[in-house]
C-alpha cells in the first residue's frame, strides 16, 4: 500500500493579534509560530497507521519555501518514509487551483495506491485543494472523511455531514481522501524524533523538473487573485463585563439571575 | 441576458437552507444587472421540492433519476458537467456545505471554468465579481477577483446570506433528461449514519456552559463542569474539544454537531469559528469568556470577559455558589 499525503505548513493564529501587513494583501507574518496545518495532521496519522497495518509506504509532499521542510520532517518524525517539496518562484501567487496543479503533476510520477490530503487549510481555508487534485489525476475521491476501512482495494468511509450525520461511501482504490480533524488522534513528535529525521535527504522539485509551463502555475496560472485583506467589520459586539474577577462574577452573577441562567 | 444558476441541495426529502439562501442572494445579483435567475434539482421523486421553488426563480430545472437518488460526487458530476455546458450560465452557485464542497471544486476541473470557495459576500464589477472571503479561522476578511474570464462557480458559505422570501416570481419547471447510464461508479453511496445520541439532549437545555480549545487539556473539563453543576447548566463544547476526545460528539454545537438556542449560553475557550457560531447564535443571552479580546465570539456574545479562564472560571463558581445561597 503506497500512500501519498499532501501537507501544508501554516501560521498559527488561534491566540495571536494579527495585524495586516504593509501590502495590505496579507497579515504580518514576522513573529507568528508556523507548524503542520491541523487537518494535515490527521491525514499524516490516518497514512502512517494503514502503513502500520498493511505495510508499503508513505509519501509526505507540500509546495513551498525551505521553511516547509520544518513541517515536512515532523512527519518523516511522525513515520513518513519520503519527504518531497515542491518549489519554484514561478508558483509564488498560486491559489488552491495552481497549487492542485503542482501537486498533481508531482504525484502522476510517483506510485500510488491512496492519496490523503486535509480538508482544509487553516489559513486560506479553501477546501478545495484535495478533490481538485484527485480529478486532475482522473481518480475518484471521497471528502471530509472521518472513519475509513480498507477491504481488498476498496475503502469504505464516512463523510462528515451537518447536524451530526454522516454518510458511509464505498470507493474504489487508486482514489484520493480528504481527511476531516478528529478521525484519529494525532501521534506526539518529541524533539528528540526530530533530531533523528534532521539529515534525511528531502527531493526538491521546481517548475522544469515537473514539466510543468510558467502560465500554468503561480498567479498567471491561477483561477483568483486576492486584491486585499481587512479586518472584519466589528457587530454590536458584547459589553465587556472589567474589574477584579470577583466584580465580574457578581456581575455574571446578576446577569444569569436576570436572563434565566440559574436553576 | 445573463442567468444565474443555482445548484439546489436537498437531502432525505428537505430542501436545504442554503437552497433559499443562494436564491435569495441569487436573485439580488439577477436583478442587478437584469438576469435570470435559474435552479436545478437533481434526484428521484423531487417534483414536490421542484415545485416548492417556482416563486423563486424564473426557471426550475428538474433532473430525475433513480441513479439520483442518494447525492453522489461523480453522477453529479456528470450531469452537472454535462448540463452546464450546455447551458453556459454566467454564474453558478453552489453551497459551502459538505455536498458543495465535495462536488463543486471536481466540477471546477473538469468544465475548466474558474472557481471561489467559501464566499461570505459576492458583488458584481463588470464582468467579474468581487468575492469576500474569511481568512485565519475568521479572523481576517479578504476580497478576491476572478483572473480568468467566465462562466464562474461560487460557493457560498452556509448561514452568510438570508433566504428571505421575495415578491414571487412564477418560475416554470423544465423537466430534462438524465445523462447517467449503467456505467458501473468507483464511487458507491451506502448509508446514512447518526452520530450516538448522549445521555443528556444539548438541544433541551435551558443553560448551556460550553468550553472549547482554550481548556488546554481533557483533565481541565472539571472545572467546566463544575460551573455548570452551580448554575444547573448542561455541558456543551466546541468542534477541537470532541476531535481531542476530551468530551463525546453528543456533546458538540456547531454545524457538524447540534444547533442550540438556550436561554443562555456561556462559551468559555471558544474563538467563535463561524461552524461554531453557526450553531449557537439564537441563543437568549451569550457570555463569552476567552483571553483573546479579538476572538470572533465577541461579535455574537452579548457579555464578554476578556482573561484566563483558569483564574476567572473558579471565581465565578465560587461566587455563584456563594451569592445563591443568600
Amino acid at each position: 500500500m503506497n500512500i501519498i499525503v499532501c501537507i501544508k505548513r501554516v501560521p498559527d493564529t488561534a491566540d495571536v493579534d494579527i495585524v495586516v501587513d504593509k501590502s495590505g494583501k496579507d497579515i504580518e507574518k514576522s513573529g507568528l509560530v508556523f507548524d503542520l496545518n491541523e487537518w494535515d495532521s490527521y491525514a499524516i496519522e490516518e497514512a502512517i497507521r494503514l502503513k502500520e497495518k498493511l505495510g508499503g509506504t508513505v509519501t509526505v509532499i507540500s509546495m513551498g519555501g525551505e521553511d516547509t521542510n520544518e513541517s515536512l520532517r515532523k512527519c518523516l518524525a511522525m513515520g513518513a518514509d519520503e519527504a518531497i517539496r515542491l518549489t519554484d518562484s514561478a508558483f509564488s501567487g498560486s491559489d488552491g487551483y495552481a497549487t492542485a496543479k503542482v501537486l498533481a503533476q508531482a504525484i502522476r510520477r510517483l506510485p500510488y495506491d491512496l492519496i490523503l490530503t486535509g480538508t482544509q487549510a487553516e489559513d486560506d481555508g479553501f477546501g478545495e485543494v484535495g478533490v481538485m487534485v484527485a480529478k486532475l489525476l482522473g481518480l475518484p475521491h471521497v471528502s471530509i472523511v472521518t472513519r475509513l476501512e480498507l477491504e481488498d482495494r476498496k475503502i469504505r468511509a464516512h463523510r462528515e455531514l451537518e447536524g451530526g450525520l454522516e454518510e458511509v461511501v464505498e470507493v474504489d482504490l487508486p482514489a484520493l481522501l480528504t481527511i476531516q480533524t478528529g478521525i484519529n488522534e494525532p501521534r506526539y513528535v518529541s524533539i528528540m524524533g526530530i533530531r533523528k529525521v534532521a539529515k534525511k535527504e528531502i527531493r526538491v522539485l521546481g517548475l522544469s523538473e515537473l514539466g510543468l509551463q510558467a502560465e500554468e502555475v503561480g498567479l498567471r496560472g491561477s483561477d483568483i487573485e486576492l486584491e486585499r485583506v481587512f479586518l472584519p467589520p466589528v457587530g454590536e459586539g458584547a459589553q465587556m463585563l472589567e474589574g477584579k474577577p470577583e466584580e465580574i462574577a457578581e456581575r455574571v452573577f446578576e446577569i444569569l439571575k436576570d436572563k434565566g441562567g440559574l436553576v | 441576458m445573463k442567468e444565474i444558476m443555482v445548484i439546489a441541495e436537498h437531502r432525505q426529502g428537505e430542501l436545504r437552507d442554503i437552497t433559499y439562501e443562494m436564491l435569495s442572494k441569487g436573485r439580488e445579483l439577477a436583478e442587478s444587472f437584469g438576469g435570470t435567475l435559474s435552479v436545478v434539482l437533481l434526484g428521484k421523486g423531487i417534483r414536490a421540492l421542484a415545485e416548492r421553488l417556482i416563486p423563486r426563480a424564473h426557471r426550475v430545472y428538474l433532473i430525475e433519476d433513480e441513479r439520483l437518488e442518494f447525492y453522489n460526487s461523480e453522477t453529479y458530476e456528470r450531469v452537472l458537467l454535462q448540463f452546464l455546458t450546455e447551458r453556459r450560465p454566467h454564474l453558478t452557485l453552489i453551497g459551502h456545505t459538505a455536498q458543495g464542497m465535495d462536488f463543486a471544486p471536481a466540477l471546477a476541473v473538469r468544465l475548466g471554468w474558474p472557481l471561489a470557495t467559501d464566499c461570505i459576500g459576492i458583488e458584481p464589477k463588470d464582468e467579474n465579481f468581487t468575492l469576500t472571503r474569511q481568512i485565519y479561522g475568521g479572523k481576517i476578511n479578504s476580497e478576491v477577483t476572478f483572473l480568468r474570464k467566465g462562466p464562474y462557480l461560487v460557493t457560498l458559505r452556509s448561514g452568510a446570506f438570508e433566504g428571505k422570501e421575495k415578491e414571487p416570481l412564477s418560475g416554470e419547471i423544465v423537466s430534462l433528461p438524465s445523462p447517467l447510464t449503467d456505467e458501473a461508479l468507483a464511487r458507491r453511496f451506502l448509508q446514512f449514519v447518526e452520530a450516538a445520541v448522549g445521555e443528556v439532549d444539548i438541544t433541551q437545555a435551558d443553560i448551556l456552559v460550553s468550553v472549547g480549545r482554550g481548556i488546554k487539556d481533557g483533565e481541565n473539563i472539571p472545572l467546566v463542569k463544575e460551573l455548570a453543576d452551580s448554575i444547573g447548566g448542561v455541558l456543551a463544547c466546541s468542534r477541537p474539544v470532541v476531535d481531542k476526545k476530551w468530551l463525546p460528539k453528543a456533546c458538540q454545537v456547531g454545524t457538524s454537531g447540534k444547533t442550540v438556542k438556550p436561554k443562555v449560553y456561556i462559551a468559555i475557550g471558544i474563538s467563535g469559528a463561524f461552524q461554531h457560531v453557526a450553531g449557537m447564535k439564537g441563543s437568549g443571552t451569550i457570555i463569552a469568556i476567552n483571553k483573546d479580546p479579538k476572538a470572533p465570539i465577541f461579535s455574537v456574545a452579548h457579555y464578554g470577559i476578556v482573561g484566563d479562564l483558569f483564574k476567572i472560571v473558579p471565581v465565578i463558581k465560587d461566587k455563584i455558589k456563594e451569592l445563591k445561597q443568600k
